[in-house]
């Protein structure tokens, strides 16, 4: 029973991993191009939530809303002032670009909320529920259900919606959908928003659950790393199911090798698979 | 007038200037700085030859530094051997552990490249801190006294600030002898474009591993240097993400893929980083990494190609508009 109760744990915090790769998955499908400053993202989707609940005391729905809202707002201003310069300079640029932008954000959140872990205080979604022998606090239960409905969204808003097949034509050949009505650069604007703001959603989801500290952006953006290099770079599916299968592994070696091992046995995953099968799971190239 | 004249001059004058300095300012303070701006040259020079010049933006350099300050300290422990003998070791553990990463990220783009480094230094970070052969999060102390001048522990800093001046001039005349060299031409050609180095026939995997494991033997260097000087190396201080950041600012800032840019970048963030840490005390270093990633932004957005190449620009455009003006940046080197 311990260990359905380890897998079902890491299978919610895997969906919301899911969540927020499929942010870092849809830039690169979108441009090539990989945001260091993913993690990043999350963790101030976190202190959104945070900031909402302190300040104004409002409930899970206001404060997940108000992260997804400021995040896709970071996320349009993000590639408005800086992403769309870089992406036709050199690479060292474009890699320099979110490099930077992650330790701006990470240490400017050190020097605003210090290096303490925080968390939510109890909300209406404190508690734990009974399934069938399995305890589970209802907000990770709501967080990860929630986080799979959003990542399927995306990959329906992506693949069965006009401006889904606007935004993949951007994707595939940026030249012929100019020539076809569709403004590359809005479509690009708009994928960096919607990345930034599933950041921010997951952020707000695991805030409910999680303590965190403004270091869990490192970790978290390497995280998104793994989960998209797993489930193939630009595929959302891919990510879905390679963000439920990184949260497993973490949550089976945390139990069985200890909480210490669980990174070390994520990222040596990462290395293998760059080793072995660089396309991922559902990837093509 | 020899066309060289100027750069030659100017080069000389500058060893000249690094020669002197600890002797004109000898106090404790400034001689700790010129430590730090020569060992922060070593590393970002060594980053330079595959980050700049073969333009593969390695962001987990840390990873041979480390490798470069553990490996000295562990053979101490284990067997009391002098500092001095871990380095050959480190540099060879480095190069493998470079050939580890390059053969199978390098047949990718360049992201895949960056990605790997991160991950690969984090999961040797945090694997460091878990290790007890290697003192897990304590890390390894070395020899607190000299048994003999081969441990080179010395209470002065004026012994260390020769030594690291020497490997620095080495590696600079390493880089400069490629820069002449085919392999230098190879490395320029793969970072201004890869698909058509390799259709003109340029080994572009081979010269970008060769590229790669000069640059974490070097790497690997700095950091044997580091901790013969501190005597001591922790998982953060070897394996730390801040080290490689500081690696990649300092080249960048001066100017990636330059000869002298690292040592520009040296010259100008060392002791503003000093400054800042005795302005704001032990509070700074916060607002120093704050400040370091606003600098990164800053020099991806509106200047790549680092202060070298602002300089170049404002130089050719005050010698007049109809002799040569050197295009701007995104043009030579995409």
């Amino acid at each position: 029973m311990v260990v359905l109760q380890v897998i079902v744990g890491g299978l919610l915090l895997g969906a919301i991993y899911a969540l927020f790769s499929s942010g870092l998955t849809l830039i690169w499908g979108m441009m090539n191009f990989i945001n260091f400053a993913h993690g990043e993202f999350v963790m101030l989707g976190m202190y959104v939530a945070f900031l909402v609940v302190v300040w104004i005391g409002g409930g899970p729905a206001i404060f997940t809303l108000t992260a997804a809202f400021a995040l896709l707002l970071l996320g349009i201003a993000i590639y408005l002032s800086l992403i769309r310069h870089v992406i036709r300079g050199p690479m060292l640029a474009q890699i320099l670009s979110t490099f930077g932008l992650a330790l701006f954000l990470r240490y400017t959140a050190f020097y605003l909320f210090s290096a303490n872990f925080v968390s939510l205080p109890q909300t209406w979604l404190g508690g734990t529920v009974n399934l069938g022998g399995i305890y589970l606090p209802v907000a990770q239960l709501v967080g990860g259900v929630l986080a799979i409905v959003l990542t399927l969204a995306l990959h329906v808003l992506l693949t069965r919606t006009v401006m889904g097949s606007r935004l993949l034509a951007v994707a595939e050949d940026r030249a012929a959908a100019m020539l076809m009505g569709i403004r590359p650069d809005r479509m690009q604007m708009l994928a960096w928003g919607l990345s930034a703001g599933a950041a921010g959603i997951a952020g707000a989801l695991m805030a409910t659950a999680y303590p965190w500290s403004p270091s869990v952006g490192e970790t978290f953006g390497l995280i998104a790393f793994v989960v998209v290099a797993l489930g193939g770079f630009g595929s959302v599916i891919g990510s879905l199911y390679a963000g439920l299968i990184i949260g497993l592994i973490q949550a089976i070696s945390a139990f069985w090798l200890g909480a210490i091992y669980k990174d070390i046995v994520v990222y040596g995953l990462f290395v293998a698979l760059l080793w072995f099968r660089p396309q991922g799971l559902m990837g093509k190239a | 007038m020899n066309k060289l004249f100027f750069p030659r001059l100017a080069i000389v004058l500058l060893a000249a200037a690094l020669l002197a300095y600890p002797l004109v300012l000898s106090g404790a303070f400034y001689r700790d700085v010129g430590v730090a701006f020569l060992l922060a040259a070593i590393s970002a020079s060594a980053w330079n030859i595959v980050g700049g010049y073969a333009g593969q933006v390695s962001v987990g350099h840390s990873m041979f530094f480390g490798l470069g300050a553990y490996t000295p300290l562990l053979f101490y422990t284990l067997w009391g051997w002098p500092p001095m003998a871990g380095i050959p070791a480190a540099i060879v553990l480095s190069i493998g552990l470079s050939l580890l990463i390059g053969m199978p990220t390098f047949r990718l783009t360049g992201h895949y490249f960056s990605m790997a480094t991160i991950a690969v230094a984090e999961l040797i970070r945090i694997f460091t801190g878990t290790w007890d052969f290697v003192g897990a999060a304590i890390g390894l102390q070395g020899p607190a006294i000299a048994r003999g001048w081969w441990d080179l522990t010395f209470r002065s800093e004026l012994p260390y600030y020769y030594l690291f001046l020497v490997v620095l001039a080495f590696l600079l005349a390493v880089t400069s002898f490629i820069e002449r060299r085919r392999f230098g031409f190879y490395l320029r050609a793969i970072k201004a474009s890869e698909r058509a180095a390799r259709s003109l026939g340029v080994p572009v995997r081979r010269t970008k591993m060769q590229a790669l494991a000069l640059s974490a033997a070097f790497t690997s260097v700095a950091g044997s240097l580091y901790v013969i000087k501190t005597g001591f190396i922790d998982p953060d201080s070897g394996f730390g993400i801040l080290i490689s950041v500081q690696m990649v600012i300092i080249a960048a800032l001066g100017g990636a893929g330059t000869l002298f840019g690292p040592l520009v970048g040296a010259l100008i963030l060392i002791p503003l980083q000093s400054a800042t840490n005795t302005w704001f005390g032990g509070g700074g270093s916060g607002l120093t990494y704050i400040l370091y990633g606003g600098i990164i932004v800053l020099i991806a957005r509106f200047e790549p190609g680092g202060l070298f190449d602002l300089w170049n620009r404002l130089v050719s455009r005050f010698r007049s508009s109809k002799a040569f003006r050197a295009p701007p940046y995104e043009l030579r080197n995409r």
